[in-house]
């Protein structure tokens, strides 16, 4: 049963049909609603819950962070193609789903560590899309102070933005055991992309993590394309939640916000009860290519974009399903909208005319304290400054 | 914004490319960087009369023709790596598995350490296999595998086995946008394992007659391409078969007061340090293009030295336990009464590539000239 296009086909008929049943309960504050894509379950005898309530404060919320992360990457986009960010920019567009359903459900103190598509959770995690736009230009008000770039954001209790891929696993996994011994109650969610699921050390991870129970929620955002190479050209089995074999797991449609949120609520109340790691795949999908670098179509037909575009996209379904059922307005997302267009462009405003990093910046931090008469060697002798 | 700019403009004019490397000085508190046309030509070289007819190419086109000759003469070749069935990220397999197939031209999964192992195992069994590792970068869970198993296989046999029949091939250094992960320069770490080879071009001619050799050498290779040369580097490459020999240093340039030595993509910044100190100073430079890094060809850089008796070794990776100190060592043991000078060494900072800022980083031709210039009034 590997995940293939026409399953997908058969999910946007079903995920068109997600209106759900409503149960109105203090007016409209709250509704419930039906997830209609079935879970996969591996290693579970019960999966989670197939209902999701949600009251109006926190639909508004969530189409905001969604809403907020699409413009963010629409703005960087827009940012690259006019050569203010260069190098390798990775956009998490039509992938918020995963990232905002985590959000709602995780603790501040839970750690999160991803891959290189990771300025939505920095936006997230920090709140300020003008920190995250700032270190994609190389200002020192970003949120790595401009050092770090597209690829190395970091935030509270946020482990990056990593560029090499299937490193965050490992680093996940050790995040994740430090909050047991230190007995904080807290987890780690370590993200990772389908391409990086074939990388050895994802299952020294697996194996790590079942043999000491370790509170790591490993979240495989299975966005069908490793850069070019598709799933099924690069997987030998594309049932990424039963990859860790001994470890259990759960296949969703993650272009279902409620659904992503009802599966962590599951997954983290399995890991805090120290019953160890347990993997979430989450079926989703990106419209821009791996990278700005990457036009996405020499592997994957226009035709198949738009279509996920028009049946599938987590803002249009959620926004359809939320003023439909009568929680929220219309004109409370409008306002929305253009709130976040008005923190975009600011942030847009800051990227561009912020203070450029500082020639120090290149040789500071490379250890943690500038040790006497050390210089950082160069054909001139170039010293370290002293730390502010 | 204190990023760099290479100029990735190409100004085509008669058989040169403009090509430059360099900042321009740009002050920390500018925002947006000024486009400066380039700084330099790139200087092609001219294909040896005996190599045959030539056609015009780039680095990556090169490299392509280079992979087409093996495919074709040497049926249990196999080209793989991340990618690369469509082209690869740098187009330098474009059209190989639509000519030769899927079954010899194809991706393997997101595993470097798995890519390089099962090159080896593919290579001691008795193919030749040409594995790419998309970025340098990215070579690094695949060390373990090539300093412990490729560099050692024939050794720890006595001679029954060798990993003769594996290139691995890798984009390299600096681009002007790669940041920590796609700029670096790893060729050091791998001149510590004897067994294996390193070798670096620094243009079209060159990396297809060094990929060759390479290729068909019986030994362990690691073959280097520097990416920002892919575009920009035209030449007028044999179309034909041939080969440049391995552990050969190339005499680019001749001269008698200062030797300058490099690889890949600082070979060209050297040169323009070779113009500017003729130039400015009427000083003769000799210019020395290291290509193979392991085994490195001693002999002729000594040879030089002994002539002009002063040595600059330029590079692009960190300073510190970087190639040039190796070289640096050996000159001033070999060459010591003949030395005019100290040996210089101009090298990236001893700090992770820059994500800003690589223009300061880099070994550019300012820093390099002031170099010279100490050693010319030491």
């Amino acid at each position: 049963m590997t995940v293939c296009r026409d399953a997908f086909a058969n999910q946007c008929a079903l995920f068109q049909g997600l209106l759900g049943v409503l149960s109105v309960r203090n007016g409209s504050t709250e509704q419930t609603y039906d997830i209609k894509t079935p879970y996969k379950l591996h290693g579970l005898d019960e999966g989670p819950s197939t209902k999701a309530t949600l009251s109006h404060d926190d639909a508004l919320k969530m189409y905001r962070e969604m809403t907020a992360i699409r413009r963010l990457e629409t703005a960087t986009s827009n940012l690259y193609k006019e050569k203010l960010i260069r190098g390798f920019c990775h956009l998490y567009s039509g992938q918020e789903a995963v990232a905002v359903g985590i959000f709602n459900t995780i603790k501040p103190e839970d750690g999160i560590i991803t891959s290189y598509r990771a300025h939505g959770w920095t936006y997230l995690r920090s709140m300020s899309a003008s920190c995250v736009m700032a270190e994609l230009t190389g200002k020192s008000v970003g949120c790595s102070q401009g050092k770090g770039g597209s690829m190395h954001m970091f935030g509270d209790n946020f482990f990056g933005g990593n560029g090499i891929v299937g490193a965050q696993t490992s680093i996940g996994t050790g995040v994740a055991f430090a909050h047991k011994y230190l007995g904080t109650n807290n987890l780690c969610v370590a993200l990772y992309g389908d391409g990086a699921a074939n990388n050895g050390q994802v299952f020294e991870s697996f194996n790590l993590s079942k043999l000491w129970d370790i509170p790591v929620l490993y979240v495989v955002e299975n966005n069908l394309y490793g850069l070019g190479t598709s799933a099924e050209r690069s997987s030998a089995s594309t049932e990424y939640y039963k990859r860790g074999d001994y470890v259990p797991g759960i296949w969703m449609d993650a272009m279902d916000v409620l659904g992503v949120r009802e599966v962590m609520r599951f997954a983290c109340d399995y890991c805090r009860s120290g019953k160890g790691p347990i993997i979430v795949e989450c079926v989703t999908y990106r419209y821009f290519g791996h990278s700005m670098s990457d036009p996405g179509t020499s592997y994957r037909t226009r035709d198949e974009i738009q279509e996920v575009r028009k049946t599938r996209d987590p803002i249009t379904g959620f926004k359809e399903l939320i003023t439909t059922s009568g929680l929220v307005s219309a004109d409370e997302l409008k306002k929305i909208d253009g709130d976040v267009k008005k923190e975009m462009d600011a942030a847009a405003k800051v990227a561009k005319t912020g203070p450029a990093v500082e020639l120090p910046s290149l040789y500071t931090h490379v250890y943690s304290t500038i040790l006497p008469g050390m210089m950082i060697r160069g054909p001139d002798a170039y010293t370290y400054g002293s730390p502010k | 914004m204190g990023s760099a700019r290479i100029p990735g403009q190409l100004l085509f004019h008669a058989n040169k490319l403009l090509f430059g490397r360099n900042a321009w000085g740009t002050a920390a508190s500018t925002c947006l960087v000024a486009k400066k046309s380039s700084t330099l030509a790139y200087q092609p070289d001219i294909s040896p009369a005996e190599f045959g007819e030539t056609t015009r190419m780039n680095l990556f086109q090169s490299l392509t023709s280079a992979m087409d000759i093996v495919l074709q003469d040497d049926p249990t070749s196999v080209v793989f790596g991340e990618d690369v069935a469509f082209g690869g990220v740098f187009r330098c397999t474009v059209g190989l598995k639509e000519k030769y197939g899927k079954d010899r031209v194809f991706n393997t999964p997101l595993s470097e350490q798995g890519i390089v192992g099962f090159g080896i195992g593919i290579a001691v069994a008795g193919a030749t296999a040409v594995a790419e590792i998309q970025f340098a970068d990215y070579i690094f869970p695949a060390f373990d595998q090539l300093v412990n198993e490729a560099a050692k296989y024939r050794y720890r046999s006595g001679d029954l086995f060798n990993v003769g029949k594996l290139t691995i091939r890798s984009p390299c250094g600096a681009v002007g946008h790669g940041g920590l992960y796609h700029s670096q320069m790893p060729e050091s770490f791998f001149v510590h394992a004897p067994g294996l080879k390193v070798v670096i071009p620094r243009g079209p001619i060159q990396a297809k007659g060094l990929l060759l050799s390479c290729i068909r050498d019986q030994n362990p290779c690691i073959f280097l391409e520097p990416k920002i040369l892919y575009r920009s580097a035209v030449e007028e490459v044999p179309v034909g078969d041939y080969v440049l020999p391995l552990g050969k240093a190339e005499v680019i340039m001749e001269g008698s007061d200062v030797t300058l030595l490099g690889w890949g993509t600082q070979v060209h910044v050297l040169r323009q340090v070779a113009d500017l100190a003729h130039d400015k100073l009427n000083i003769s430079c000799e210019l020395i293009d290291l290509r193979t890094i392991l085994p490195w060809d001693s002999a002729t850089v000594i040879e030089s030295v002994k002539k002009t008796g002063r040595l600059l070794v330029s590079h692009e990776a960190p300073i510190t336990g970087g190639f040039g100190a190796e070289i640096a060592s050996t000159i001033q043991e070999e060459c010591f009464l003949h030395l005019e000078a100290p040996v210089q060494r101009v090298c990236g900072y001893d700090t992770p590539f820059p994500h800003v800022y690589e223009a300061f980083y880099l070994p550019d031709k300012w820093r390099c000239f002031e170099a010279l210039k100490k050693m010319i009034n030491y």
